[in-house]
């Protein structure tokens, strides 16, 4: 802390399928996510989305923030729906048009992942986009398998008392073309891996860490600084699986304690140092395990 | 028979089949489920041959097969699949999705009781327990009914834009192997052009689908599907002379047996109805002024055609092989409902028989309907097991 950050413009080419007037919150990291990842995936693509904070942002009928189509699924249905929704695509012979579901954690983590297990298992050719504000946020901060350790939501009043579900690693276990972790606080490499995801066939998942202002307790000029703090402390590293196995660590290090990352958000208030070490321990143990894997796919394919 | 038909033995499972490879689907999710599996199978295996050029699913669920439903409908092609009891009760919250959507799936429900406790035998109430979900529905008591009904169900899918349910009983109608009748291709092709709706799902269009609505476009919607519903009893008459006019074959909305000077009738769903016609000849033979309603589009209740087949009966004995418990016999509610306020109304008596695939025998029908017609209806439930 006290470095100067240097300011530098982002030169990222801009296809604006997302518009302006949408009903996301001030700030919202949500919004500004879908916008590059829509940007990135351009104008020849369909999207699936279910009840989410999402959702809300798409906008109410007949009007919508969206310049591509969007059906709206269950919210625990969305990998299905969008499997039928490219087989009928198929069928019409519109094989290049994107199928694309942007889905919260909720939708995806708990209640959606049987029917996202079942479609990876099937490498349907879709892009499942998983934006991740780790709670129910849309229904006013509840926690769900994606809310790590130790976090207040509206349902875990003292803290939740287990772990935060590792979706990449399960996505990984299916095979699947791509799996990649990315965030709006680096957006070169979400745009990156947005680009590398579109390239590919088959099903493809990207978990992007959105820090929900409201759900978090983050200022609302803070969401991106939030989100480098995750990725910086290896809270949430970025990392890509290809095919099940070829994993690639996105950086080097870990650059700072987990403690500044947990002392800029009010969902972490009152931790007792103990459980600070705790959550420490266990992101150390985390990075670890990634370095190994990362190590042993090396000495399997050189 | 007609111009290219061929005359087969077919389970009413494999005639269902027949009907959905007849219609050419494009995409057809479906999961296995006794006893409609071999729907499945034979579609599966029509698909690996190149018979059926259509998009196959085997995801992991019901639930998954009816939400993947949805969306292929809406992107504007032709859409089937199959069930049975548990899978139908975990599509539930699907299945007004579906209509809501107004998305013109067909789906072959095969009647099984529902759990608990666990039992696979002829019951209704898992497709009768579906009957506010907006899905148009056909009971069919052949395999030949069958087929056709999955045909004729797209006519009238397409036509309003809502689903169609064709409910077959387990093992009476699914496993029963009986002669069936195939038609051509190139009659069914005539019959049933291609889908193309105005709207569908495509980036060059931008339609879009599902995001929240006010309370006053909710309403209207819903008026929408009410209105559409409205019109099914005469579309459903239409595609059924139509179809009657190309191969013959007519089913009706409602089927009246024997009901000419009927001074009693006897309504039922699905096979029971074989059963029922046997009963109603052995009473005519004992001078007996008895008949048969069949009720085969359950939803929409063609009210006016029940009305006039019924009106004027004495005795109305509605045999209903499904259980509401607090309330009774689903068809018996539905039949006193559609029949009140009538001018000299036929008195209605509702029997639970055959519930949970208890075996009702064409002389058993014959004792209820002799003993109905010298007692009061009751208000309550009657077992006739």
């Amino acid at each position: 802390m006290g470095k100067l950050m240097r300011l530098e413009k982002l030169d990222l080419p801009e296809e604006p399928v997302l518009c302006s007037g949408h009903a996301a919150c001030p700030g919202c990291i949500d919004a500004l996510s879908a916008r590059h990842v829509l940007s990135a995936l351009g104008p020849d693509a369909v999207a699936v989305i279910p009840p989410s904070c999402m959702a809300i942002i798409a906008g109410a009928q007949p009007m919508s923030a969206l310049r591509i189509p969007v059906y709206q699924p269950s919210l625990e249905s969305s990998a299905a729906a969008a499997s039928g929704l490219r087989r009928a695509l198929d069928a019409r012979g519109k094989q290049e048009t994107h199928v694309v579901v942007l889905a919260g954690d909720g939708g995806t983590y708990d209640i959606g992942l049987q029917c996202l297990s079942s479609a990876a298992e099937r490498n349907e050719n879709i892009l499942y986009v998983c934006f991740d504000n780790e709670g129910y946020m849309n229904t006013g901060a509840q926690k769900s398998s994606s809310t790590p350790h130790f976090a207040r939501t509206g349902s875990t009043p003292a803290g939740k008392s287990s772990r935060k579900k590792n979706l990449i690693e399960i996505m990984a276990a299916h095979e699947i073309p791509y799996a990649a972790t990315a965030t709006a606080g680096f957006l070169p490499d979400l745009a990156r891996k947005v680009e590398k995801a579109k390239a590919l066939r088959g099903m493809r998942l990207l978990v992007l860490l959105v820090p929900c202002l409201d759900g978090w307790g983050v200022p609302e000029d803070q969401g991106i600084k939030v989100a480098r703090l995750a990725v910086e402390s290896g809270v949430f590293p970025l990392y890509e699986v290809e095919d099940g196995y070829r994993y690639t660590l996105n950086t080097a290090q870990k650059t700072r304690p987990v403690r500044d990352y947990l002392l800029a958000q009010r969902r972490y208030r009152n931790l007792e140092e103990h459980e600070i070490e705790a959550l420490q321990r266990e992101v150390d143990i985390g990075w670890a395990r990634l370095q190994h894997r990362t190590q042993a796919e090396l000495k399997t394919i050189d | 028979m007609n111009a290219g038909a061929k005359r087969v033995l077919l389970t009413g499972n494999h005639a269902v089949a027949w009907g959905a490879r007849l219609s050419r689907p494009k995409v057809i999710p479906v999961y296995p489920i006794t006893p409609q599996t071999p729907v499945l199978e034979l579609l599966t295996e029509f698909h690996a041959a190149g018979e059926l050029d259509a998009e196959m699913l085997t995801p992991e669920s019901e639930h998954s097969v009816m939400a993947a439903c949805i969306p292929a409908s809406l992107t504007g092609v032709r859409v089937f699949t199959a069930t049975a009891s548990q899978g139908l009760m975990l599509m539930h919250e699907l299945l007004h999705y579906a209509s809501g959507a107004r998305a013109p799936i067909v789906m072959a429900n095969v009647n099984r009781t529902i759990a608990s406790p666990w039992a696979f035998w002829p019951d209704q109430t898992d497709s009768l327990a579906q009957r506010d979900t907006g899905w148009i529905q056909l009971y069919v008591e052949s395999a030949q009914e069958a087929l056709d009904s999955v045909i004729q169900a797209f006519r009238i899918a397409e036509r309003v834009f809502l689903p169609v349910m064709i409910n077959l009983d387990a093992f009476y109608v699914s496993h029963a192997l009986e002669p069936v009748e195939l038609p051509a291709q190139a009659l069914i092709d005539a019959y049933l052009p291609p889908y193309a709706p105005q709207h569908f799902i495509d980036p060059e269009r931008g339609e879009s689908w599902g995001n929240v609505v006010s309370q006053d476009l909710y309403c209207r919607h819903r008026q929408d599907i009410g209105a559409a519903m409205d019109r099914v009893p005469a579309i459903a008459a239409q595609a059924d002379q139509e179809w009657q006019r190309a191969t013959g074959r007519g089913w009706g909305v409602i089927e009246r047996y024997r009901c000419e000077d009927a001074e009693l009738v006897i309504a039922s769903l699905g096979s029971m109805c074989g059963t029922a016609r046997e009963a109603v000849d052995a009473l005519r033979a004992d001078g007996h002024a008895a008949g048969l309603v069949k009720v085969r589009l359950f939803r929409p209740l063609p009210l006016a055609a029940l009305r006039t087949a019924l009106g004027g009966v004495r005795d109305v004995l509605v045999l209903d092989r499904n259980f509401s418990p607090g309330a009774g016999g689903v068809l018996h509610q539905e039949l006193r409902a559609a029949l009140y306020g009538m001018p000299s109304p036929p008195r209605v008596h509702g029997l639970l028989a055959g519930v949970g695939g208890v075996n009702v025998p064409p002389q058993k029908i014959v004792d209820l309907a002799l003993a109905a017609r010298n007692r009061e209806p009751a208000a309550e439930p009657v077992w006739a097991n």
